[in-house]
């Protein structure tokens, strides 16, 4: 599965502010801490803030605070705004009609793929990503902890 | 006021609760399946096999159901969840953690230290429950065909 930018930068910037929705970033603030480009990053929130999923905070310091439903939002309603996850298969406008028996099990193929990773990204919801990305943390510092 | 859940040993006084709060299946067939897998998983005293109530005063609202089943497709024993249920009017209490909470450390308790159940891909409240409790796709994947 592949994720473009958009996706990708949006999942980074909801998940880091959800993480704690009484803190606000800038855009650079995010996008130093996942090496990406801020120019990218100032669109996507800017789509970000037209869903509702963050707020534009003005004054100085400003920033974006977290304004979704963390346990309502799902992996997949961010990635949606951005892309359909639709698996393509670059078949030539014109191929004749003897290829359609398998230009058709290919696209069944992969409409079962798709389905499955629909499945998935949409039952993770921001809350259980963060959820499990804190045992993550969790494990590395106990794993560190424990070394002699 | 919060009540008190507790969880315990379902006994035959529950059947009546537990078929209400099954909302899946035929409404005719369900007494005669829920006897059945009380008889097979709550009587006998069998570690391997459980089925739980929560309840809150003298109320059951919900219910949790599994066992440990040991080679089936090739898998070394395992726990396996096969039903549960939250009464509607008590959703998102942590009753449905607590009873998975309760049945995992049975499951260990009857020496396994994997949990699976199967969830049908439409049923997105469910999947996202399981999914925020820290359960991830297995590795065991579900096939099926029409026999003709």
């Amino acid at each position: 599965m592949k994720l473009n930018k958009g996706s990708l930068f949006a999942l980074f910037a909801v998940l880091e502010l959800a993480s704690d929705s009484a803190r606000q970033l800038s855009t650079t603030d995010i996008a130093e801490k996942y090496g990406i480009s801020t120019h990218h990053l100032a669109k996507v929130m800017r789509n970000l803030v037209h869903a509702g999923l963050v707020q534009a905070v003005r004054g100085v310091g400003g920033g974006y605070r977290f304004a979704g439903n963390v346990s309502r939002t799902t992996l997949l309603d961010v990635i949606q705004l951005f892309e359909t996850l639709e698996s393509e298969l670059d078949v030539p406008n014109h191929w004749s009609q003897a290829g359609d028996p398998i230009v058709a099990e290919l696209r069944s193929i992969t409409k079962e793929i798709d389905n499955l990773t629909k499945a998935v990204l949409d039952t993770i919801t921001l809350e259980t990503a963060l959820k499990s990305t804190r045992r993550r943390t969790e494990a590395v510092a106990g794993a560190a902890g424990s070394k002699p | 006021m919060k009540e008190q859940i507790s969880i315990r040993n379902a006994v035959p006084s529950d059947l009546d609760a537990i078929i209400a709060l099954d909302e899946v299946g035929p409404k005719e067939e369900k007494p005669a399946y829920w006897r059945g897998i009380f008889d097979h998983y709550a009587k006998g005293g069998k570690k391997d096999r459980l089925f739980l109530v929560a309840e809150t005063g003298h109320e059951v609202v919900g219910f949790i159901s599994g066992e440990v089943r040991a080679w089936e497709f090739g898998s070394p024993p395992c726990g396996w969840v096969f039903a549960m249920g939250v009464s509607p009017t008590m959703r998102e209490m942590g009753i449905g953690q607590r009873m998975l909470e309760e049945i995992c450390k049975r499951l260990k308790q009857a020496g396994v230290t994997t949990v699976r159940t199967m969830v049908d891909r439409d049923n997105k409240v469910t999947l996202s429950f399981f999914r925020s409790q820290g359960l991830r796709t297995g590795r065991y994947i579900e096939l099926e065909k029409e026999i003709e």
